[in-house]
């Protein structure tokens, strides 16, 4: 049936689907993409230029392309410089991007599973208290979450810096859209080999949802490094500042030397480069799936 | 972590109780203990991190609280620290100017996201080249794509990238973010935004993009429609309406809680202060008024709950049958 309406199926003319056209429009079209494609690209560039050059060389009147001679002792010059914990706020956003994607990851999975597949009475007026929360918007609750941090003595601490922010409704929201959708036959399979919602949960569930799993990881991961009010808020002690915090307040201090500002902007994008190159198939999954849910 | 496992809930019995063989049909109970066993953890957090605080938060903004978290009784004020940060001509002004970004930020970022997407669609090959070129900009921070918009574009002085190009065709140099009159700042923050973020919501429009049924494009052949903009207007657009909406929904939403990059390229300044901004110098600044800060942040609350829910309403969500 459908090979015959696929036989019988009008020739389309060029410019109907997407990937045909004219030739002379399909180049103009790719002329504009890459003209785009260098633009959106030139802030990475000028980072690295800048990273590798001297002072001088970037104040300089003209044009520079490129360092003649790049300045590789710029790298241990930061790292040495006393008045930049460079080291130490690297190390900061790392630990905290970790365990906050982990975090949220545990709380976020089992609490989308349970609203989703647990028949309890009350499961819904549950999920419509989570979804009321997210009429909240975030950043507007800053002030009354550094209140609450504050009194609990969490200030420029690692609990007050991850804690608070991994109760993410969204991602909750999304983990049961996901399990609702989740094959029952699987848990049915595992119910009758006598697991409970728990042992089904992380002998069936877990193991079936590496996608997915994969793609809300790597989004919580950039979320948290690339985070910055409530870093700020939080990190008031130089000791507890993240790189977002650290570079921030070189910018504005406008003490340390371009050179090294922009070396420092360079190893705090460098994680997520990576991030990028390798993970980018997850990553754009789950863009995907966060939006289409909205 | 201990802290975040609940005092009330008990996930440890759940778990462990449901694994007995014979328990295939658990009972009401076990049914319950399981359930909070899974969300009680989230759901106690929850609660003592966003409820809780946004509570609190509504007491403060009855009292004096210059520099405390539990202000005394004789520091009621009952509605003043409302009726103040309405009067407020600071405060006004940062709602305009988080209007004005609105206004701008909001097309643009469609417009743009919207445009790349269909373009990318349209390419054959080097497609997931041009695709990560676009999102790449999303790894970047704020704070990072700060830095380089302030220091290394449009820092104002002769070897600034964009006043190198304008040299190039004999203009004079502009001050860029360091003129407090319109518009150049503008054009320095908007592009900033655009660059982070078109990528993000492109991903969402080639998503769409791809689910819209082929046939729909050749029953318009057959019936005589002009390939481009008649396709794209009757066919294309339409069929985006579900996700325009949510895209229309999370730029704006995103908007309003712009501070990072304002805070970066233009600090504590009238002329283009953002409420977030505000709020934050106003109570975690040198004065601490938590007081007002908390009753400003529960008007901003207020105001993006109401356009949030107009806009939901005037774009009619979900009113397109199959979506």
């Amino acid at each position: 049936m459908s090979a015959m309406a696929t036989a019988t199926r009008v020739k389309r003319p060029a410019g109907y689907r997407p990937g045909a056209g004219t030739k002379s429009a399909r180049a103009a079209n790719l002329v504009v993409l890459s003209v785009l494609a260098v633009l959106f690209l030139i802030p990475f560039y000028l980072i690295l230029r800048n990273a590798l050059a001297t002072d001088a060389e970037i104040t300089a009147p003209g044009w520079m392309w490129f360092p003649s001679s790049p300045s590789w002792e710029n790298i241990p010059n930061l790292f040495n410089d006393p008045a930049v914990p460079m080291a130490r706020s690297l190390l900061n956003s790392a630990v905290v991007a970790v365990a906050t994607t982990v975090g949220t990851l545990l709380l976020c999975t089992t609490a989308g599973y349970g609203l989703a597949r647990i028949p309890y009475r009350h499961a819904n007026k549950v999920f419509y208290l989570v979804l009321a929360t997210l009429m909240i918007p975030g950043a507007v609750t800053f002030v009354p979450s550094f209140v609450m941090v504050s009194s609990l003595g969490w200030i420029s601490d690692f609990r007050g810096l991850i804690i608070p922010t991994l109760f993410n409704g969204f991602v909750a929201f999304l983990c049961r859209q996901y399990f609702l959708g989740f094959p029952r036959e699987l848990e049915e399979a595992a119910r009758v080999d006598g697991l409970g919602y728990w042992g089904a949960f992380w002998r069936i569930v877990v193991p079936n949802s590496g996608n997915f799993l994969a793609a809300i990881a790597v989004i919580t991961f950039v979320g948290a490094w690339n985070a910055f009010l409530w870093p700020l808020v939080i990190g008031r002690s130089p000791d507890s500042w993240t790189v977002q915090v650290a570079l921030s307040t070189f910018l504005t201090a406008q003490t340390v030397s371009l050179s090294q500002l922009f070396l420092a902007a360079c190893v705090a994008i460098l994680p997520l480069v990576f991030v990028f190159l390798f993970l980018q198939r997850f990553l754009v999954q789950g863009v995907a799936q966060t939006g289409l849910k909205g | 972590m201990a802290v975040s496992a609940p005092p009330a809930a008990d996930p440890g019995s759940a778990g462990t109780g449901d694994r007995r063989p014979r328990s295939r049909r658990p009972g009401r109970l076990r049914t319950s203990l399981a359930f909070w066993g899974f969300v009680g953890p989230f759901l106690a957090g929850l609660a003592v991190f966003t409820l809780v605080p946004v509570l609190w938060s509504a007491y403060l903004s009855f009292f004096d609280a210059t520099n405390t978290v539990t202000p005394l009784p004789e520091d009621f004020v009952g509605f003043g620290n409302y009726a103040d940060m309405l009067t407020d001509r600071a405060f006004q002004d940062s709602l305009i100017t988080f209007s004005v970004f609105a206004a701008l930020i909001v097309p643009l970022t469609f417009a743009c996201s919207l445009g790349l997407a269909l373009m990318l669609n349209k390419v054959r090959f080097m497609r997931a080249f041009f695709r990560s070129v676009f999102f790449l900009p999303f790894a970047c921070s704020y704070v990072v794509a700060s830095l380089v918009w302030k220091m290394s574009i449009f820092n104002g002085v002769r070897y600034g990238l964009a006043n190198s190009v304008l040299d190039l065709f004999g203009v004079e140099d502009v001050a860029w973010l360091f003129n407090p009159d319109p518009p150049w700042y503008w054009l320095v923050i908007v592009s900033l935004r655009l660059w982070i973020q078109c990528g993000f919501y492109m991903i969402l429009f080639i998503a769409a993009l791809q689910q819209i049924p082929e046939h729909l494009y050749e029953a318009a052949y057959v019936d005589g429609a002009k390939p481009g903009r008649q396709t794209f207007w009757h066919i294309t657009l339409p069929q985006l309406r579900a996700t325009s909406v949510a895209v229309l929904m999370l730029i704006l939403i995103a908007a309003y809680q712009a501070f990072d990059e304002f805070i970066n390229l233009i600090g504590n300044q009238a002329y283009a202060r953002p409420p977030l901004v505000y709020l934050y110098y106003t109570a975690l600044g040198t004065q601490q008024d938590l007081g007002r800060g908390s009753a400003g942040a529960l008007i901003l609350a207020l105001i993006i709950a109401i356009v949030t829910l107009l806009q939901g309403r005037f774009l009619g969500f979900g009113n397109k049958e199959g979506r």
